[in-house]
């Protein structure tokens, strides 16, 4: 049974068809990239998994590890094992970062059946994941994201993730906007994590990334379509030559 | 309107009451304060809404109903005598606190108050204590600073001295531990008026951090208070304001400051219960190089209606004022701000700053914020601004997305938006008490199930 199987997905946003019918399958295990143009429904996709309740499905469904993935609220596939590392993360004036950190753990926690944690067990645990980030432990009492330069943000999704083992992690254009060096860094942290149950889902427009993540398939959305996949090759392809040149040869996952 | 006409003759009725029986009517400027207080209130009668300061708070509940004078004489109630039962009272106590003065219908109660640990160089008394002890010191402040011209309910107050809080803060003196005045309307089967009249006296170089707490045990209770507050050159003072009344009580407080040069005073106000409340915080910056920091949260639901009005004056050059006031409104309550500045001519310099923030989290829920500048100096800087809106559906979503339940993001966004005001007050046993208050209150705005969550959202990683 693969992790994630997206079957004929169909997507509304204000009366807009933005997903025209998507298939995919992922497995535990595996790396697979989206890319496409902008405004082709990357993230309108990365946003219907996580459960954004103002995406109108109109078709299709979506198993995440065999069970019905559009019938959960936001934080229950969240529980289930379920990230999404925001292209635009949100800021959160008030709620200090460490904070909403061990909330989320503990949310996770709770809904497993195990223990919630106290600040004292967090914070070294915490610690730990920041230092591979290399996160200054300053943004720990710092508002969520506020006032973060993008790169920090990204990061911060990336600390998150680190945070709560998902299951599936959909990184969308983490990359995007990063310097080399916080690219690789980013990078690392994902590396850091892949292992043989969980499987990525990275959204991005540069080949670059897929250098220090290297992907098992690469799928080509266009126009609410996934139009063409294939292996880490494809990408290369594109980055040469552009997407109108795969724009014909649908292909499935 | 003959209950309106009904009411006012109560109020004569317990002014002529007053009169033959109050502490200190043998005091010849105290009967004049009063009888001056009392003619200015027959003058003008309550405020209507065609009254420029009250154009958003209909006052008819208060107008409409008869209330009687409560006047308990030297009784000294029990908790329970006051229909406050001891759990509700160790939940109004702050730990920490220098000592606590328990007023039962606006008047002292030592059996309930404790007063073991004050400082050095500060006296706390009530005031009709003081009367009939030293009114010198008294005489020497109460009545100077409150407008009973402009405001009816002041005059009210002003007519019906009798007791409240005497605070003073001797030269030097620091008194950084909170003086805790609680005020308890007790129950009774009649609709009760009580006007507790504080005085505070801060002088140079002091400083003080007072707590005033108005709580009410049940029922039809109109507490009418006002406070003045007298921060001297150079004085430091923080003062607390935190009003949760009963679903059925009114709530009407003035806090009148008058600051002296390079006088600091954060005047904090928490409004979180009671059926119509209007709290006045009027400072008057009459020293140069005065600071005051006006801050507030107003918390209401069901249909209760919470009136917010500031007027801060700045009588004085270089000056800085600071307003911040955040509403967080459900089902259909009703709130206001009204925001008034007056920079008078010789206030050069002067920086004034006010915010208004509020969130509305019902389609009925209703704010009305109105700033209020008259600038007569030409050498100032006033900024004003104001937003309503709903809890932001991204943020809510991002942290849905984490795993935290929809109920839980919620009460966390809330307690974010109203930690804004509690990050405005100095760290200490006072801001411990009310982020304790709203912490609780908050969660049962959002019908939260477990009561720890969520604790200090800020600043958990020191
Ligand atoms: N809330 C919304 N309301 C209306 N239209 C929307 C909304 N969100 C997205 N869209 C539209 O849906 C389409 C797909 O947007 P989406 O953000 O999924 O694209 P994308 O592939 O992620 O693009 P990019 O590479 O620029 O991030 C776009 O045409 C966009 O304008
Ligand atoms: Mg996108």
């Amino acid at each position: 049974m693969s992790l994630l199987e997206i079957k004929n997905l169909h997507v509304q946003v204000g009366g807009n068809e933005i997903l025209k019918g998507v298939n995919l399958r992922l497995d535990a295990g595996e790396v697979h990239s989206i890319m496409g143009p902008n405004g082709s429904g990357k993230s309108t996709l990365a946003q219907v998994l996580a459960r954004r309740e103002s995406y109108d499905v109109t078709e299709g469904e979506v198993l995440f590890d065999g069970k019905d993935l559009l019938a959960m609220k936001p934080e229950d596939a969240a529980c289930e094992g379920l990230f999404l590392a925001f292209q635009y993360p949100v800021e959160i004036p008030g709620v200090s970062n460490a904070y909403f950190l061990r909330s989320a753990m503990n949310a996770v926690r709770k809904y497993r059946g195990q223990d919630e944690m106290d600040a004292m067990d967090f914070l070294p645990k915490l610690r730990e994941k920041m230092k591979l980030l290399d996160m200054d432990e300053k943004f720990l009492n710092r508002s969520v994201n506020e006032a973060f330069s993008g790169g920090e943000k990204k990061r911060n999704e990336i600390l998150q993730m680190a945070v709560l083992e998902p299951r599936l992690a959909i990184l969308d254009e983490t990359d995007s906007g990063l310097d080399i060096d916080a690219l690789k860094i980013v990078a690392n942290g994902v590396n850091a994590m892949r292992s043989p149950d969980r499987a990525f889902l990275v959204v991005t427009h540069y080949q670059r990334l897929l250098n220090y993540i290297v992907p098992d398939r690469v799928h080509v959305l266009v126009d609410g379509r996934i139009v063409r996949s294939g292996g880490p090759e494809l990408a290369l392809q594109l980055e040469e030559s552009g997407y109108a040149t795969v724009g014909t040869a649908a292909g499935a996952a | 309107m003959a209950s309106a006409i009904q009411s006012l003759e109560s109020y004569a009725e317990g002014f002529a009451r007053l009169e033959k029986e109050a502490v200190g009517r043998e005091l010849p400027w105290l009967r004049d304060l009063r009888e001056r207080g009392f003619a200015r209130f027959s003058e003008t009668g309550f405020p209507t809404l065609r009254d420029e300061d009250w154009r958003f708070t209909n006052l008819a509940p208060i107008t409409q109903t008869p209330f009687r004078l409560v006047r308990n004489g030297h009784a000294a109630p029990s908790w329970n005598e006051s229909g406050f039962t001891f759990a509700h009272a160790s939940a109004a106590f702050i730990p920490g606190a220098a000592c606590r003065l328990v007023f039962v219908d606006g008047r002292f109660v030592p059996n309930l108050s404790s007063l073991d640990a004050l400082p050095p160089g500060v006296t706390v008394a009530s005031v009709a204590a003081e009367l009939a002890k030293n009114s010198a010191s008294i005489q020497a402040h109460l009545g100077r600073y409150l407008d009973i011209q402009r405001d009816p309910f002041c005059a009210l107050s002003t007519a019906f001295i009798e007791d409240g809080a005497f605070v003073h803060v001797q030269k030097n003196a620091m008194a950084e531990a909170p003086i805790h005045l609680l005020f308890i309307s007790a129950s009774h089967d009649f609709p009760a008026v009580t006007h507790p009249r504080n005085l505070i006296v801060v002088e140079e170089s002091a400083h003080a951090t007072i707590v005033e707490e108005y709580v009410s045990s049940g029922g039809k209770a109109l507490c009418n208070t006002a406070t003045e507050l007298v921060a001297g050159d150079n004085a430091v003072v923080s003062h607390y304001m935190i009003e949760r009344e009963d679903a059925e009580a009114f709530n009407v407080s003035t806090l009148r400051i008058q600051q002296g040069r390079s006088a600091n005073v954060a005047s904090h106000s928490v409004l979180i219960g009671g059926a119509l409340v209007r709290n006045n915080v009027h400072p008057v910056l009459s020293g140069e190089g005065g600071e005051c920091l006006i801050n507030g949260l107003f918390v209401g639901g069901d249909r209760q209606h919470l009136d917010n009005y500031m007027l801060v004056e700045h009588a004085s050059p270089h000056c800085g004022s600071r307003q911040f006031y955040n509403g967080i409104l459900s089902g259909h309550a009703h709130g206001v701000f009204h925001g008034r500045i007056i920079v008078h001519k010789d206030a050069q310099k002067t920086d004034a700053k006010q915010t208004n923030r509020n969130l509305l989290l019902s389609d009925t829920a209703q704010i009305d914020t109105k700033p209020q500048l008259e600038i007569y100096a030409d050498d100032v800087k006033c900024t004003h601004g104001a937003t309503i809106g709903q809890i932001e559906e991204d943020a809510l979503f991002y942290l849905r997305s984490r795993g935290i339940d929809e109920a839980s993001a919620r009460r966390l966004l809330l307690m974010a938006f109203a930690n804004e005001c509690v990050d405005r007050m100095k760290e200490g046993p006072a801001r411990a008490h009310v982020e304790t208050l709203i912490r609780e209150y908050v969660a049962g705005v959002t019908g939260s199930v477990s009561r720890e969550a969520p604790e200090a959202a800020v600043g958990e990683a020191k």
